[in-house]
């Protein structure tokens, strides 16, 4: 697919065609600029391309009515480089907020709200706010938030880019665990250091056009 | 769990802007206040009109020195068998004083001096400085010729205004009309202020609400990332400015409640013998109407303003 945004002298995404299967964990590397971010935005529909199809989860996503995209992107998480939590919630309550706003009831919250912080390693920490947990804390109440649903797809836009080195290894465990539990991740970044470590599908993105696409790849 | 949700987010927003939540209350109580004075008016004038007209009548003033020959000539006049088409002098008895045979006329009253100062006297009860200014003489007596068509009043004009012993002939539709046209006027200008005022208020309602929403954005944002669906996004703004409106309506009609209390009822009641009083059921036709357009006016502002200001 094709995308420029308007007022851009190129493409910001230029005639980039690209498969992902269920339960593919799949790197998108390459300099700022390069267009990585323009992916995850075409993936949710926030934008749409100006040629070609998005297709997630076998449905087309590109000429998708405006008022059903928020039921699909229901079946997909996504967390971001500042976290993007509500500062005057706790962790608890910012990860109940996703359950909320969807209709689910409070006695679904109580019940799934304290799991899913758990498995994300937050244990205990549920009634602190975002300015009393670290960053990578806070990091991971965006993927408890992202998963609790438990979607086909999680979406990452560098999501160590916060972090320090140790701190975002042990984020990449965390969306690893994620990931073995079949859930697909796609994950935008610039971080050569995990990348490395991970040695997972690697797709580089140069001036919006694909130069590499390993199947374990480093960042090279 | 949903409407508890909205409902609070609703207080809070309401709350955290409580300036601005009054500022629009305030102007769309004025508006609707305007709105409902201008629709009681128009009630008003058509009742009346439907009132009057029924009984209009053309006064024939006699002069003060009218002799009983002219009286009884005007009389067997009005009443003579003018035949008209389909009238026979069998179906038209000219010695019958009500009854008419003038094709133009439908019925005669005639009224003496005395009637005349009897009737003065209810008319002005509240006004007992003119009553004992006037004496009973000074009123002149009159035929009360009712029209079968009010319009053809030309013609009853020019026929007996020229008779011996008439002093005037009156059409009292046209002083109605100057009385009604008075009317029509207020109830024009109310209108054009409640249309002004309105536009102001639907103004600040979009402002209200996009500076709500600016002040939500990162909850809207995340709720949006999250998949929550458009309306439930978009409810408790709309229902903001909804709430805002219904007070305000609420307002306008006790506004209005007052005015017919304390003024119509009470200071200006000599007026509502011409004019008829207002009618309780016109008030409560207004507690209808007021916050329903109130209310959705307002909901279609705010939604509005979200979908394509705000783009929520």
């Amino acid at each position: 697919m094709t995308k420029t945004y308007p007022k851009a002298s190129r493409p910001s995404l230029d005639d980039v065609s690209v498969d992902i299967d269920k339960g593919d964990f799949v790197f998108f590397i390459g300099p700022s600029g390069s267009g990585k971010s323009t992916i995850i935005k075409l993936l949710l529909h926030e934008v749409a391309p100006n040629k070609g199809r998005v297709v997630v989860n076998e449905r087309d996503v590109t000429t998708m009515r405006s008022w059903k995209i928020p039921n699909f992107r229901r079946s997909i998480g996504c967390v971001f480089q500042d976290f993007r939590l509500l500062p005057n919630r706790t962790a608890y309550e910012n990860v109940a907020f996703a359950l909320e706003v969807i209709g689910k009831s409070k006695g679904v919250a109580r019940r799934v709200v304290p799991e899913v912080l758990e498995l994300v390693g937050l244990g205990g920490k549920e009634h602190r706010y975002p300015h009393e947990l670290s960053g990578g804390e806070q990091q991971r109440v965006a993927v408890a938030r992202a998963f609790v649903n438990r979607p086909l797809i999680l979406l990452a836009d560098e999501p160590t880019g916060n972090l320090d080195p140790d701190t975002s290894i042990e984020i990449m465990r965390l969306l690893d665990r994620i990931n073995r539990t079949g859930t697909t991740i796609v994950m935008v970044t610039h971080d050569s250091n995990i990348v490395n470590q991970m040695r997972r599908r690697v797709v580089e993105i140069e001036s919006g056009r694909i130069v590499r696409d390993q199947p374990r790849g480093v960042y090279g | 769990m949903r409407a508890k949700y909205v409902l609070s987010e609703v207080a809070t927003g309401l709350w955290r802007n409580v300036t601005m939540t009054i500022a629009m209350m305030i102007t769309m109580a004025v508006s609707l206040s305007m709105l409902g004075a201008s629709l009681l008016l128009f009630w008003q004038v058509n009742k009346l009109k439907d009132f009057y007209y029924a009984k209009v009548e053309v006064s024939i003033f006699l002069k003060a020195d009218i002799t009983e020959d002219q009286r009884k000539a005007l009389r067997t006049e009005l009443a003579a068998a003018l035949l008209a088409p389909g009238v026979t002098s069998a179906t038209c008895p000219a010695q019958a004083p009500a009854t008419v045979c003038d094709p133009l006329v439908q019925s005669i009253e005639y009224e003496t001096k005395q009637q005349a100062w009897e009737r003065f006297k209810v008319q002005f009860k509240d006004a007992p400085d003119l009553v004992n200014a006037t004496k009973a003489d000074q009123l002149p007596e009159s035929f009360r010729v009712k029209l079968h068509d009010p319009k053809q009043f030309a013609q009853i004009y020019d026929k007996y205004k020229t008779k011996p012993g008439v002093d005037d002939v009156i059409d009292q539709r046209e002083l109605l009309a100057k009385l009604f046209n008075v009317l029509g006027a207020l109830q024009r200008l109310a209108l054009i202020v409640a249309v002004v005022q309105g536009l102001a208020a639907l103004l600040l309602v979009a402002n209200t609400i996009q500076v709500a929403a600016y002040s939500k954005r990162r909850e809207v944002a995340v709720m949006k990332l999250v998949g929550a669906s458009n309306w439930f996004i978009q409810l408790p703004f709309v229902l903001e400015a909804v709430f805002a409106g219904l007070i305000g309506s609420l307002i306008a009609f006790l506004v209005l409640v007052s005015a017919k209390v304390f003024l119509f009822d009470d200071s200006l009641k000599s007026l509502s013998n011409l004019l008829l009083p207002v009618d309780w059921k016109n008030i409560w036709q207004l507690l209808i109407y007021l916050p329903g357009i109130g209310g959705a006016v307002s909901a279609i502002t705010g939604w509005f303003t979200l979908r394509f200001y705000v783009k929520v």
